[in-house]
């Protein structure tokens, strides 16, 4: 079928929207032009910011793949003790946010943690111990932090792909290992690489996490621009820059998958026995990625709750927790249907604007957290100066009219976490074949009934994963959810960040502690859902 | 009907998201105070008279974009920030209001505020140095400037220099002594430097009392907390100690917890009397203990734990100079690599 030209990216459009006018204001930035802030920059800050921040991008890549493609393997097609545990409680690590993760393992293991002061108890004054506080210790938390979209992706790769392609290849007299390599992965490619999107974006525009370590990177770049030299417009330059980058990077990627097709049949199969050393070797990775992401923290945070708890809680926590899950939850719905409408668009019009238009409205989870806020706060704001007189005629009094709207506070999110939905049903998209779509025609489907009835169902691991880890993100976001809350409508990222400014991170552990369990919610009811459906 | 009940709740919904319901005197701030140390107060205030604070907390980097954006139009009175240097910030443009106020002129010390009224500080943050005893004699101690020495190599420990509290430390040092001499003294300390610096300064405590270095800057308040937690007996063996730095010289580098009136304050009475309020003998005891820093109002004796580690000089060159300075001490700090 052939349609205008356009076609596809006016439907795209009004979602496309929603990240380009933030992206507008950030370029306007480049209207005031900042050379005397650039010059500084570029002479004392970015060459070190820029070769951090390449070592961080290959570090972390190396890391979550590492992390998530072989536990994803594991816990999908291979059976072995454990195996139905780790499956989901490997994802929980996705509920533990970075700086959290972060200041947990500096606390630990710093030459003033508990382990090396007792081990210097034993042998004396010893300064040679691996520094957590280093290039290799922020490596570590990022990957242990961002590897479960590799994995959930991963998974969702292995087990729609079915065992049929490996049982091919060994026929065709590859071992196992062979199959592995030459076929199980090749065909997961745009699921590994949809998740390794995930885990860059994050990293590049993680802020928290990156300054527990005092590891300057583009994003600490942007913030010291605006927090420090009292300088915005700069700051807001560099995060487009920032977003340039990582625009490119993933059209490159979209250009060097070309036309291959992942299509794939699902068939239930057994799955592979591990045998002898290898089980052990399964279990004991996963039980060591579970142990340092997700339970020693967790065990920390339970700790220092049990000595702050008192001070805190109390009745509001109720309302903390219900707001909390009603904002991430229907930020969460509300960003998987565009994202699906976003898809579906895609699959229709195969066109390059649309996949053009479409790729720049998962822009926003690449724009550091801060930054996003204002590009989005800016516009709203205006708005608001021409409406609140015209609402003044009218007799209301307040100074907030959407702004502090938890409409825009929604729009805000689902702004940020497009891209979190797109890319896992994006991937499942890939496993339906033009023969089915053309089967599903031939049987006098029309176009609604396509979606309900072909798509919808063969997409839902896709979009329940996409779900889950938007409600998981949307809890634990911190810079729009502060920035756009309305006045007394706070969240439990709201309270963590109210107990943790100056430093006091030790009295953040009741909130942390409940976003962490509350995002324990979705992953047992996604895990048991997609058990059900394990082919 | 139902139709009807249906078609009220959603007029009754958008006019609770459209409108916010007022019914008394409101005073609304943004804060980038920690907002358990000023919850206690406001509810005070409000007990005492009837007037509802509405907090608003954030960084203050978006706090004051929004206040930007919002221009005309916003629902702030009151700016609270933890830092003279964004109070300046703010004030440069021209987010804040002349605050005419007899009391508070009375009640806060003239280093501790705008020059041109536009801001107050409301509580003293003393960043000094703490020293492990079993590591270094007292008596090797006095300045700031002396901890560029090479005879304190591997010895220091500093926080980084994204902290505005360093940045206003070296502002101030600036104002001082000019940019030359300033260079030399924080190109000194990065050399003596024992580890890389830290994120935190309890972390930096943390590593003085466990030997990782000798002598460190800190904000006061942090060892507070430390000491805080512990018994009498384990406060007495605690390593790190506190040597107020530059006492037979120019005195302590002081910063300021403080507050403004916004320009467009809807309730500038309101937001006035509020900071008064926050400055008066009663207020400012629980203002500054909540956090163990010391009362900006000279009259009020600091908690007893503060207090036991005796009077101190403080440096009087105006706050102002802070924010004035801070970029040009960032880009200083740029420049010798002090991370």
């Amino acid at each position: 079928m052939r349609y205008l030209p356009l076609r596809g990216a006016l439907y795209v459009a009004p979602i496309a929207l929603l990240t380009l006018i933030p992206l507008g204001m950030v370029l306007s930035a480049f209207l005031s032009p900042q050379t005397d802030i650039w010059m500084h920059l570029s002479e004392y800050v970015l060459p070190d910011v820029l070769k951090n921040t390449f070592i961080l991008m290959l570090g972390v890549s190396v890391g979550v793949l590492a992390l998530g493609v072989p536990l994803a393997w594991f816990t999908s097609i291979c059976e072995f003790p454990g195996r139905k545990f780790f499956s989901w409680s490997l994802v929980l690590p996705l509920a533990m946010p970075a700086y959290v993760l972060a200041f947990v393992h500096i606390v630990l293991l710093d030459f003033t943690g508990p382990i090396q002061t007792t081990l210097r108890q034993f042998i004396g004054h010893f300064n040679g111990f691996p520094r957590i506080r280093s290039t290799g210790g922020v490596l570590l938390i990022l990957s242990l932090s961002f590897y479960p979209y590799v994995y959930l992706l991963a998974r969702n790769a292995f087990l729609t792909q079915g065992k049929q392609a490996l049982e091919a290849a060994q026929i065709l007299g590859l071992s196992r290992q062979q199959g592995f390599w030459k076929v199980a992965l090749p065909m997961a490619r745009p699921w590994l690489i949809a998740g390794l999107t995930l885990a860059l974006m994050e990293t590049l525009a993680d802020f928290g996490a990156v300054s527990m370590f005092n590891f300057d990177t583009f994003t600490t770049a942007i913030y010291k621009s605006w927090f420090s030299l009292f300088n915005l417009p700069a700051a807001l330059q560099l995060a487009f820059i920032l977003v340039i980058f990582i625009f490119a990077l993933i059209s490159l990627e979209q250009w060097g998958r070309g036309t291959k097709q992942y299509q794939g049949r699902i068939i239930a199969t057994d799955r592979i026995q591990l045998r002898g050393w290898h089980r052990y070797l399964a279990t004991g990775l996963c039980s060591l990625v579970l142990i340092i992401a997700f339970i020693a923290p967790v065990v920390q945070l339970i700790i220092w709750t049990a000595t702050v708890w008192y001070e805190d809680f109390d009745s509001r926590y109720i309302g903390l927790i219900i707001r909390s899950v009603t904002i991430s939850l229907l930020t969460a719905c509300i960003v998987a249907t565009l994202a699906l409408i976003l898809v579906f668009i895609q699959r229709r019009f195969n066109q390059k604007t649309t996949r053009w238009l479409i790729r720049i409205a998962t822009l926003g989870y690449a724009v550091p957290g801060s930054v996003l806020a204002v590009g989005i706060f800016l516009p709203v704001a205006w708005l608001d100066n021409v409406l609140i007189p015209i609402t003044h005629t009218l007799g209301f009094t307040g100074y907030q009219v959407l702004k502090g709207s938890i409409a825009v506070m929604l729009l805000a999110l689902v702004t940020r976490f497009m891209a979190v939905a797109f890319q896992p049903i994006d991937s499942a998209m890939q496993r339906i074949s033009p023969n089915q779509e053309n089967a599903a025609r031939s049987l006098g489907l029309n176009q609604l009934q396509m979606i309900t009835r072909l798509y919808t169902p063969l997409l839902r691991g896709g979009i329940l994963t996409a779900v889950l880890m938007c409600f998981v993100d949307a809890m634990k976001e911190m810079p729009i959810t502060l920035m756009t809350h309305p006045f007394g409508w706070n969240t439990l990222a709201v309270r963590v960040f109210e107990l943790t400014s100056e430093g006091m991170w030790q009295n953040a552990a009741l909130p942390s502690l409940m976003i962490v369990l509350t995002g324990l919610i979705p992953v047992i009811i996604l895990v048991v859902n997609s058990e059900k459906t394990t082919y | 009907m139902q139709k009807n009940l249906l078609s009220r709740s959603v007029l009754a919904l958008a006019l609770a998201i459209l409108t916010t319901v007022s019914f008394a005197e409101t005073v609304t701030v943004y804060s980038a105070r920690n907002e358990q140390l000023i919850k206690p107060l406001f509810d005070q205030y409000t007990a005492e008279t009837g007037v509802e604070i509405k907090i608003l907390t954030d960084k203050e980097g978006p706090l004051l974009a929004r206040l930007q954006a919002e221009s005309t139009n916003t629902p702030a009175d009151v700016l609270i920030t933890v830092d003279a240097g964004n109070l300046w910030q703010a004030s440069s443009l021209g987010l804040l209001k002349t605050i005419n106020s007899k009391k508070l002129k009375n009640n806060i010390p003239a280093h501790l505020r705008d020059p041109k009224q536009q801001w107050f500080g409301l509580s003293i943050r003393a960043r000094t140095m703490i020293y492990n005893h079993t590591l270094i004699k007292v008596d090797q101690l006095s300045t700031y400037e002396q901890l560029a020495d090479p005879s304190f190599k591997d010895k220091l420990c500093l926080r980084t220099s994204k902290k505005v509290y360093n940045q206003s430390l070296v502002a101030m040092m600036i104002a001082q002594y000019g940019e030359p001499k300033t260079e030399n003294i924080i190109k000194g300390w990065v050399n003596n430097l024992a580890t890389d610096v830290f994120s935190d300064d309890t972390q930096l405590i943390e590593a003085v009392a466990a030997g990782q270095c000798a002598v460190g800057i800190v904000n006061t308040y942090y060892l507070g907390r430390i000491l805080n937690k512990l018994s009498a007996e384990q406060q007495a063996i605690y390593k790190a100690k506190l040597f107020w730095a530059n006492q037979k010289t120019n005195g302590v580098h002081v910063n300021v917890s403080g507050a403004g009136v916004t320009r467009y304050a809807k309730n500038e009475s309101g937001a006035i009397k509020l900071i008064e309020w926050l400055s008066s003998d009663k207020a400012q005891s629980i203002y500054a203990d909540k956090d163990l820093e010391y009362p900006a109002n000279p009259k009020i004796k600091a908690n007893s734990l503060v207090n036991s580690w005796g009077p101190f000089k403080q440096n009087l060159i105006n706050m102002n100079k802070a924010g004035e300075l801070q970029t040009s001490a960032v880009r200083l700090m740029d420049r010798v690599g002090y991370k």
